[in-house]
């Protein structure tokens, strides 16, 4: 789960890490009040899950409250790189000495944790890792042992961050890898790290991903989740437990096992360009679930896509038998009545997969087809969608 | 000869009395796996009946090891509960722990790798099927009637799309199956597979499956180069996957692939490895590697 820079601002505050004051802002008004209360310039800030915020006029300065609530105005609705701004973030601006980079996030490749720093923090760190890599640590860290004293001061010292400023730096670097940790996250970034002319260090923005994973520890993360961003189709998937993707395109997709479908996506894909670019319309995994209910689920969903014109199920019975899905199918299409509305076509293989073609050949419902096989079906799918 | 896996392998199931456990090891038992015993603390000096066989249930991993010298653990123990178990087998210096657990946080999968360095254990998983040696042994959740023994060796990082691609292969068969799993820290790599498949005298050619995310396919596409000179054939799924929103600069500066099936499938291709583009085209092409 990504956070927006509220949220994350907030988690790092709780854990002890410097921030300036702020709050989050739904409207131009409460953008107002809340740089009225600050009382000094402000910055307003996009509150959008991607970046490049600067660069497409989402963060701007306020020197006082009317500026804000105008400020807030323009940015409130913007479409940054397609994530469209439901609320800002007003808080103190700030003058700026010296820009730092610092982050934790999991070195998927060596299996361990990473410290990344850099006194040339700023909005180019991607481009300084590519053209001056030496001036990036990248620190590993033993997952065993953590971020202590002695872990943080080598990863303040690798950076070379000056005399003046390394005890607040090594202090923050713990209390950032205590939000890393204690949180379970797998990202903490915090670009720029800040220090101001007193020579005050601080985090300016930040970046948190949740591991979502780790939930069952953590029961407040739950209304971190930004429900109302999501699309109504994704939203509604989750609600019911589903893992469900919406793509663009015609051809509805069910299977059982991540990479199954994302397999089955790429097949629907080569098979739809012989029927003028038909297309996937979701990811959908079902898992083990063969039970009526979640296939009728499943099917209600995708059905309600408007562009779907054919569903394509394919299964293949693991653990899953194939009788247990197709008297699934028949049950879910009879639970769903006048809203099956698209024809269905059905790859099994796997145990039982007799028995399974045989349920789906004596319900003969006239919307399903089966397919013997995977290539076989998609292109059915595709064609009945083209 | 199979890898990690054999006819030999004497397995314990940790949470074997857990509903998945029990479940499981009722399969693993009816495809002739020798599971000498199942792990549960609170119900150590019982037994459990399955159909054919009745288990004894011991209190730990270390006192399972030395009452049947079992050298495999299975393990279905649950998230919150799933680094303890691993760790627990590990400190038992188990020589293959099967780590099936969907969901465990990432923190808890990067301590056990730390905690797991310079141990005996080889670690499969998490969130993972396990691996079959057809008609030896099978330890882990992979339907055993797919296919049979052959030449073939498998890795992949799927559940069922591995079973797709066991069954299009089933007429050649496989010297060992190993799902290795699809979460961001596993303790086996597509490498570890490929260096023990070419080292194994049954097994004549490999095909591996990998998908977006991480750059494993990358580092395999070079180890293949180095080190592999048997026969590869590959497979990436996820072409059509929508790409993750970028959160941070972290990830693009760390990460040494885009982590695209396209850039999987160029790496690949670049080190010799032919890629189908379906499963069904991937069994084509090993088929003419192998004149079946």
């Amino acid at each position: 789960m990504d956070l927006f820079e509220y949220q994350a601002r907030d988690l790092l505050a709780s854990h002890g890490v410097p921030v300036l004051p702020g709050g989050v802002a739904e409207t131009p008004e409460q953008a107002e009040a809340i740089a009225r209360e600050i009382g000094q310039a402000v910055v307003v800030k996009a509150q959008v899950k991607t970046g490049g915020r600067g660069k497409a006029g989402g963060v701007k300065l306020a020197d006082n409250p009317e500026d804000a609530k105008a400020r807030a105005q323009d940015i409130l609705g913007l479409d940054i790189k397609g994530h469209i701004t439901h609320r800002v973030m007003v808080a103190q601006a700030s003058e700026i000495a010296e820009e730092y980079y610092f982050s934790y996030l999991l070195d998927r490749s060596n299996r361990t944790f990473l410290a990344m720093a850099s006194v040339e923090g700023g909005m180019e760190i991607e481009q300084l890792a590519v053209e001056r890599p030496e001036a990036l640590a990248r620190i590993p860290i033993d997952a065993s042992v953590g971020v202590d004293t002695a872990k943080a001061s080598e990863i303040v010292d690798a950076a070379g961050f000056a005399p003046e400023v390394r005890d607040q730096v090594i202090a923050i670097a713990m209390q950032l890898w205590d939000v890393f940790s204690k949180e379970d996250a797998t990202l903490v970034e915090v670009n720029p790290m800040a220090k101001t002319p007193d020579g005050t260090v601080l985090a300016l923005d930040a970046k948190v991903t949740l591991d979502e994973n780790a939930a069952f520890r953590h029961s407040e993360h739950a209304e971190l989740e930004d429900v109302a961003a999501a699309d109504p189709l994704e939203a509604a998937a989750k609600e019911k437990d589903l893992n469900y993707v919406k793509l663009e395109g015609e051809v509805g997709i069910i299977g059982n096992g991540a990479g199954l479908v994302m397999s089955t996506l790429d097949v629907v894909a080569y098979a739809g360009e012989e029927f003028g670019g038909v297309r996937p319309a979701n990811f959908l995994d079902i898992g083990g679930g063969a039970s009526a209910e979640v296939m009728a689920n499943g099917l209600g969903i995708i059905l309600s896509d408007p562009a779907v014109k054919s569903v394509f199920v394919n299964v293949f019975g693991g653990i899953t038998a194939c009788d247990a899905v197709a008297n699934g199918i028949v049950a879910a299409l009879q639970q769903l009545g006048d809203q099956a509305t698209k024809p269905l076509v059905v790859r099994l293989d796997g145990n039982n997969v007799e028995e399974g073609r045989q349920i789906l050949a004596d319900a003969n419902h006239p919307l399903v087809t089966v397919v013997d096989t995977m290539d076989g079906a998609a292109r059915r799918a595709a064609e009945l969608a083209a | 000869m199979s890898i990690f896996l054999n006819e030999n392998s004497k397995v314990i199931v940790q949470g074997m009395t857990g509903s998945e456990g029990s479940k499981h090891t009722q399969r693993m038992l009816a495809s002739g796996t020798a599971i000498v015993g199942g792990v549960n603390p609170r119900k150590a000096g019982t037994n459990v009946d399955f159909d054919g066989a009745s288990v004894p249930v011991f209190g730990g991993v270390a006192e399972a090891m030395k009452e049947t010298g079992a050298d495999v653990s299975v393990i279905f123990v649950p998230p919150p509960f799933a680094k303890a178990a691993v760790i627990e087998a590990v400190d038992a210096q188990i020589g293959l722990a099967v780590v099936i657990t969907e969901g465990i946080p990432v923190h808890d999968s990067t301590s056990v790798w730390a905690h797991a360095q310079g141990g005996s254990t080889r670690i499969i998983g998490p969130n993972c099927p396990g691996l079959i040696s057809p008609g030896r042994s099978n330890a882990g959740i992979i339907p055993a009637n797919i296919t049979k023994q052959g030449k073939i060796g498998l890795v992949s990082k799927s559940g069922t799309l591995t079973y797709q691609m066991m069954y299009e292969l089933r007429d050649i068969g496989f010297s060992t199956a190993v799902g290795i799993g699809g979460d961001p820290v596993i303790g086996t790599t597509h490498i570890d597979c490929l260096q023990a498949f070419q080292d194994d005298p049954e097994t004549e050619a490999i095909v591996m499956i990998g998908e977006i995310g991480g750059d494993a396919e990358e580092r395999a596409a070079d180890f293949i180069k180095a080190n592999v000179t048997k026969p590869v054939v590959g497979y990436v799924a996820g072409f059509t996957a929508p790409e993750g929103k970028t959160m941070g600069h972290a990830g693009a500066i760390v990460s040494g692939s885009a982590g695209t099936a396209q850039a999987k499938q160029e790496a690949l291709e670049a080190a010799g490895v032919r890629v189908g583009k379906t499963p069904s085209e991937t069994a084509k092409l090993m088929r003419e590697i192998v004149g079946a």
